[in-house]
């Protein structure tokens, strides 16, 4: 583990990964995709508009995990200073901002016939949005200072701070709703989803974690090459020298 | 050393007061600019009395909100300009509790003349009584989380080339919380309902925010002069 940790054995351990991690991703879309918009029954009440679901929720899913990915990674570059963690944590933050803006347009897709609304503000709706300003809030910092590391160690500390008020956001938000009106549109997901729709579900948010950590190994060995780049190990691997 | 300590936070705090008192013209904009920024609802939303008392502790809050967001930019500025602010990273004293100084002091020039300025606006929204007094116990309580909060906003973003809309853009989806506990607390005090829940949760938001927005502000002080 220890040995991972050093950024040219993260280098070459991640490419002997993408490949295998990139066709697994690959065959689970397929897989998930043919089955949740072909083979899986439509709903009794929403006909085929519910299969948007297939894509919305895992976004929604995996907007939450990359961000408890990010400020993870952030406080183990914060604490031990690792360049690793500290890719990764900056990597990841794009990657979450475009799962979070998937999520939240998939829902507004939705939402359009089943609620006849673009947009509700409804509790989760709204954190969802919050969220999206979070990853917005962190990409604008990182962008902001010069130093590399300086910027994503800065960021790092903005995650956690988000980190720890995204709970509160988030139950805040809804009692807000909550305050003001009752729910007047019935939310999918009342009744216990059945398991014929449940298994493509799961392969697509399979599909979507392959996704992620395809792209993150992408953009961090990117990254790791550009920041190491006085580093000798950055021109043996360029010129091929494994 | 304690006693060291102690004077330190004390100089912090009397130094920051003395250089807003030698620039009292512009210590008053943030005051003037709540002022102006509650003002324009009624000029945009209408007079109607009715619409003006519920939406009022909503604008306040806005207007609270964005007046400290305005005045927090200068908290680190001055100081990182003249070089004080390595002086505070240099001294033997614990980084948090200097911070914290810093933050009473943002507090006491630019929270408490919003405290004391609440009541006529609110006054001018047809807030009146019983419902200004919990308005009033929601700034108690909220805004020093706004300035603890965003002391680690600008302790982010000290230096940086538009700071100012950096900071605002990382605070505002931190401070929702705040506002909604503190709107919600009035808005249920209006309608006669109880409001004690609302503000023990502020409360509780301000606890958190004293014990860990300081660090997390020193932290990033830290991690900006390193």
């Amino acid at each position: 583990m220890q040995q991972l940790l050093a950024p040219k054995n993260f280098y070459l351990w991640s490419g002997r990964w993408l490949r295998p991690v990139a066709w697994a991703t690959g065959l689970c879309t397929l897989t998930g995709l043919y089955w949740g918009l072909v083979v899986a029954p439509p709903d009794y009440q929403q006909g085929d508009s519910y299969r948007i679901m297939f894509v919305h929720v895992p976004s929604a899913w995996m907007s939450l995990f990359v961000y408890a990915v990010m400020a993870g990674a952030g406080a183990v570059a914060l604490v031990w200073r690792i360049k690793v963690a500290e890719v990764v944590a900056s990597a990841s933050a794009p990657i979450g901002a475009a799962f979070t803006a998937l999520a939240l347009m998939t829902g507004s897709l939705w939402g359009k016939p089943m609620w006849g609304t673009w947009w509700v503000w409804d509790a989760r709706l709204t954190s969802e949005l919050l969220l999206l300003f979070l990853y917005l809030g962190y990409m604008a910092l990182e962008q902001a200072i010069e130093d590399r590391r300086t910027a994503t160690r800065a960021a790092a500390v903005l995650a956690l701070v988000g980190a720890v008020d995204l709970p509160i956001i988030h139950y805040s938000v809804e009692w807000w709703h909550t305050l003001h009106q009752a729910p007047t549109v019935t939310r999918f997901g009342a009744p216990a989803i059945h398991g014929s729709m449940l298994a493509p579900l799961l392969v697509m948010a399979l599909a979507f974690f392959g996704y992620y950590v395809s792209l993150l190994l992408v953009r961090a060995r990117c990254e790791l090459l550009e920041r190491e780049r006085t580093n000798p190990w950055v021109g043996e691997v360029c010129r091929g020298i494994p | 050393m304690e006693r060291g300590l102690v004077h330190a936070c004390a100089w912090i705090v009397k130094r920051d007061l003395l250089l807003l008192w030698r620039h009292r013209a512009e210590a008053a904009n943030p005051v003037l600019f709540f002022f102006v920024i509650a003002l324009i609802f009624p000029l945009s939303l209408g007079p109607e009395p009715q619409m003006l008392q519920s939406v009022g502790p909503g604008v306040i809050w806005i207007a609270a909100l964005l007046a400290t967001l305005l005045s927090l930019e200068a908290v680190f500025r001055s100081d990182l300009e003249d070089g004080s602010l390595e002086q505070l990273l240099l001294s033997p004293h614990p980084l948090t509790l200097l911070v914290m100084a810093k933050i009473l002091s943002h507090w006491l020039t630019a929270g408490l003349p919003l405290l004391l300025l609440a009541p006529i606006l609110g006054l001018q929204f047809g807030i009146a009584g019983y419902t200004l007094g919990v308005l009033l116990l929601t700034l108690i309580l909220g805004t020093p989380a706004l300035s603890l909060m965003g002391a680690i906003g600008v302790a982010l973003t000290a230096g940086l080339r538009a700071a100012g809309i950096l900071a605002t853009l990382l605070l505002l989806p931190l401070y929702v919380p705040i506002l909604i506990f503190a709107t919600g607390a009035t808005a249920a005090a209006n309608r006669g309902l109880a409001w004690g829940p609302q503000l023990y949760m502020l409360g509780a938001l301000l606890m958190l925010a004293i014990t860990l927005a300081p660090l997390a502000a020193a932290a990033a002080l830290r991690i900006r002069n390193s």
